[in-house]
């Protein structure tokens, strides 16, 4: 049993993401899509709690919503997978739930 | 034993009150969902435990104080609200600064008891892993 969960806001906005982080359960996967991309870069002010997190729980991130915004992969966190749209339908069907933190 | 077709339904309130929508459009969403007879638990953390403060008062900004719609919820079966002592203790807040909201329990004489339910982020997350459906807010 475990949750797909997703971020769509900015870390540097709104404490969506730390607050996602402060509740996963191990096994569960992060998702970053729209402006919560920005937190799977690397050098930031929450690089440090993703990557903290990273053991327990698997993080991925949607790609268009990347290139849409230029980050390249080479500025990702380690252990962050880029996935594409039918890579999120999967996500979604892989788990027992969904959550958004919005 | 849960009834069949029945599931587990948890809406997460993590918005103050007036700066959004959210929080009205999630309460009209839980009593709109009453009707479907499931099983329905609320959580309140980060800003939504705003939500539940007493005394909201909403006359000089000219938008419609639904706090009081919370006491209103047992009347439909909606009577599981998880705050997060985290989220209050972050705002400086406690149990005491929330309205207070009961319901009449039928299997107990139809006591008075109250609805919400003070639990740790630990528990929270417990809660979260624990439904069938979650719906955000």
């Amino acid at each position: 049993m475990s949750t797909l969960h997703t971020v769509n806001k900015s870390p540097f906005a709104t404490q969506s993401l730390l607050s996602c982080i402060n509740h996963v359960k191990d096994g569960d996967a992060i998702l970053l899509i729209e402006d919560g991309v920005y937190g799977a870069a690397a050098g930031t002010g929450v690089s440090d709690a993703v990557a903290g997190k990273a053991g327990s729980v698997k993080f991925y991130v949607l790609g268009p919503d990347l290139e849409a915004r230029g980050i390249p992969a080479t500025r990702l966190l380690e252990g962050v997978e880029v996935v594409d749209y039918a890579g999120f339908v999967g996500l979604a069907v892989e788990h027992d739930r969904a959550q958004a933190w919005l | 034993m849960m009834e069949e077709g029945v599931k587990k339904f948890l809406y997460v309130n993590r918005k103050a009150p007036y700066g959004t929508i959210y929080a009205l459009e999630a309460l009209e969403v839980v009593l709109i969902g009453a009707a479907f007879d499931q099983d329905v638990s609320l959580a309140f953390l980060d800003d939504g435990v705003f939500q539940l403060t007493r005394d909201q008062n909403t006359d000089g900004v000219g938008v419609k104080n639904f706090s009081p719609t919370f006491r209103a919820l047992g009347d439909y079966d909606v009577n599981k609200l998880y705050v997060e002592r985290e989220s209050l203790e972050e705002r400086g807040l406690t149990a005491d600064d929330l309205q207070e909201i009961v319901y009449e329990d039928e299997d107990d004489d139809w006591a008075e008891k109250p609805s919400i339910r003070i639990i740790s982020r630990a528990e929270m997350a417990d809660l979260m892993h624990d439904q069938d459906v979650i719906l955000s807010f």
